[in-house]
């Protein structure tokens, strides 16, 4: 099975996460940039795949050149090779823009089943899996905790706020995971040392037939027209229990409008 | 808490991620636990070895026989990490790659590889280090413990071992013997009649670690036990070196946690209507700890350095040991106060580490003995006798 599995690098959250002033993006050198949480979980997911079923793992990241640092990362966990999407064309590109840009390098690396985390810790938009299988013209089994494939069938148990959907669907197909679906390796040393041996393909817009004119932050569906730092957090309310505690909770819930 | 020198931003990002593997191992596996294990007295060897096997850490320093090869910066940074959470299992690491692989993968003929790494780098079989003895520590050379050849080229071992790292767990135990020849390294499975381990109760220090004597009563060993490639003292101290060098960066990672303990607890334990961390008094005492802190991070890279460039002297590593260990122990001992009384309980990791950091300080040469290492080594002359 030729798996590729969706990897983006997100300012640690760890740090204190800012935007750019000059085009309002994210600011990418201010912070270290780690693997987006999920995607490890997609990453382990691809990984698990392989190890049963055989086959490839691909990584594929859309990002700046500083993004080799988790293509690393995810080859040295155990991934096979690795297609870096990088062009100063892509830069502040939108959920739609970048579901185009991924797609036509998905297109071109070709795939049987693509597996991402369901959202970034950055923008946290949590379309691309759907955006992506639209554009690809296949199916989309989003939030799954479970995955399961025989032969060129998938099933996938899809997390809800009930339990939990039973989806399925026949190969190729995309699929995005959440956090209980497994517990992500850590890099073995050999990993860290065979990492610095595999394949890492640079593919630019014209690598990967994007048009210019759909991606970056002039072509943007959506646009960021202010932002301001957060205010500190204020100090709580304490309330003190003088018999009529409860009360007065209820009417600090009431002035919130939160009953 | 804030690394004020940066000195991580030095590190390649291979090297940051041999640290982020092992600290995440650290950290879930390891600290939950580990205060438990220091106050009974157990290390869970054999629930840890395939764990710490699988990602590589047992032998990486080593090429081939299922080893991972890793620079010595790594190997440097991982034991900062494994130390960070206790030197106990620091000491496991370092038992088993430098004293116990080291001297077969270095001096070991083919089959004795062959037969031993792959299955001590996955943690399947453990091994340990017997150099010192009931009468004979920082002196190894008069060591007591024999290994006679008969004619039929068997050879017969005799004497006893003491404070033996790994000695009741392990599978396999690097001896080193008096023979005819002068001293000889012999690798002997502990299940050759004769051999036996019994531990060592009531340490105050690194209890978290198993610390055995060895005893060989006539332990026949075939001809093909010995260690063909190395005769004299120069072997067992080879390892040393080896080892030493894991612990003088081992070390910086336990005062690391030391420190963080004192500032985080600086930080939010209020007296006299402030944080104590306000008084100018705990503040020179955090701003020392750093200072030494950074000063033996410093040592340990450049030291790394040293060695990944193949000319790093064992005097350099002497430095680095007494060095280091020192500050760490004094790191240790500044960080207790700041906690008060907390600073005594194994709520916190800080009594842990000192205590710890006091075997640290005695093995794998005293303070005394690196420092008239040094002494050697700016006079020329020699004062250990
Ligand atoms: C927890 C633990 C684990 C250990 N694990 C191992 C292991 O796995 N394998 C192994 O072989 N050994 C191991 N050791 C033993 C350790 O290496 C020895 O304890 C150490 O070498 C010191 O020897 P000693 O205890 O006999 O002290 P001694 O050599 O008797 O020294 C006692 C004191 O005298 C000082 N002294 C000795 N000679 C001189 C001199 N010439 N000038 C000035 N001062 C001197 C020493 O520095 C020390 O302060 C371990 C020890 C401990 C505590």
């Amino acid at each position: 099975m030729n798996i590729v599995v969706c990897v983006k690098q997100v300012p640690d959250t760890a740090t204190e996460r800012k935007l750019r002033s000059d085009d309002k993006t994210l600011d990418r050198e201010a912070a270290d940039g780690v693997v987006n949480e999920l995607d490890e979980y997609a990453v382990e997911e691809a990984l698990k795949l392989k190890e049963a079923h055989g086959g490839e793992v691909t990584v594929l990241t859309m990002g700046p050149g500083k993004a080799t640092e988790t293509i690393r990362k995810v080859l040295a966990m155990g991934a096979d090779k690795a297609v870096h999407l990088s062009d100063d064309a892509l830069h502040g590109s939108d959920a739609l823009s970048t579901s185009y840009a991924m797609a036509q390098a998905l297109k071109k690396i070709g795939f049987d089943l693509v597996v991402l985390g369901s959202e970034s810790t950055d923008a946290r938009t949590g379309v691309l899996a759907a955006m992506l299988a639209e554009r690809l013209g296949v199916p989309q089994l989003t939030l799954a905790n479970k995955v399961e494939v025989n032969g060129s069938a998938i099933a996938v148990q899809r997390l809800t706020d009930y339990g939990y959907d039973k989806v399925e669907a026949s190969l190729p197909a995309v699929v995005s995971v959440v956090e209980k679906i497994n517990e992500p390796r850590y890099p073995s040393f050999k990993g860290i040392m065979a990492a610095k041996k595999k394949p890492v393909e640079t593919l630019g817009v014209a690598d990967a037939e994007i048009s210019a004119d759909q991606v970056g932050l002039a072509n943007a569906w959506s646009e960021v027209v202010d932002f301001a730092v957060a205010p500190p957090r204020a100090a709580g309310t304490v309330v003190k229990d003088e018999g009529d505690g409860g009360a007065k909770i209820a009417e600090f819930l009431a002035s919130k409008k939160f009953v | 808490m804030d690394d004020l020198l940066e000195l991580d931003d030095q590190l390649t990002p291979e090297h940051r991620m041999v640290r982020d593997s092992v600290a995440g191992f650290v950290t879930d596996r390891v600290l939950p636990h580990v205060g438990d294990w220091f106050e009974q007295g157990v290390f869970p060897a054999r629930d840890l070895a395939p764990v710490l096997g699988s990602l590589g850490m047992l032998g990486m320093h080593l090429e081939g026989y299922g080893c991972a090869g890793l620079d010595a910066v790594s190997y440097g940074v991982a034991c900062r990490e494994l130390e960070a959470g206790d030197s106990g299992l620091r000491s496991f690491v370092s038992v088993q790659g430098s004293l116990a692989m080291f001297p077969i993968w270095k001096y070991g003929s083919e089959e004795q590889k062959r037969e031993w790494l792959p299955r001590m780098a996955s943690g399947e079989a453990i091994g340990c280090f017997g150099l010192t003895e009931p009468d004979h520590g920082s002196d190894p050379a008069g060591m007591r413990t024999t290994a006679k050849q008969d004619p039929s080229g068997d050879w017969m071992l005799n004497g006893a071992k003491m404070w033996i790292t790994n000695g009741s767990i392990a599978d396999v135990a690097v001896v080193w013997a008096q023979t005819d020849d002068g001293i000889r390294g012999f690798v002997v499975p502990t299940s050759t009649p004769g051999f036996s381990a019994p531990e060592i109760h009531r340490k105050m220090s690194l209890r978290a670690s198993v610390t055995s004597s060895l005893y060989f009563d006539d332990v026949r060993l075939p001809a093909s036990a010995v260690l063909p490639g190395v005769t004299g003292l120069k072997g067992p101290l080879s390892c040393l070196t080896e080892a030493r060098f894991g612990i003088l960066w081992g070390v910086v990672g336990a005062a690391r946690a030391c420190l963080e303990a004192a500032v985080d607890y600086a930080r939010t334990r209020v007296q006299f209507g402030r944080p104590i961390g306000a008084f100018q008094l705990t503040q020179e005492k955090l701003a020392w700890m750093a200072v030494a802190l950074g000063q033996a991070g410093l040592t340990a890279l450049h030291l790394g350095r040293l060695k990944d460039a193949g000319t790093l002297k064992p005097r350099q590593v002497s430095f680095g040991k007494l060095a280091n260990v020192r500050a760490a122990l004094d790191i240790a001992r500044q960080a207790r106060t700041v906690l008060g009384a907390n600073g005594v309980t194994l709520e916190y990791p800080v009594i842990r580490h000192m205590n710890n950091l006091e075997s640290v300080l005695t093995y794998e040469g005293t303070q005394e003995v690196h420092l008239l290492t040094l002494g050697k080594a700016l006079t020329d002359l020699d004062a250990f006798r």
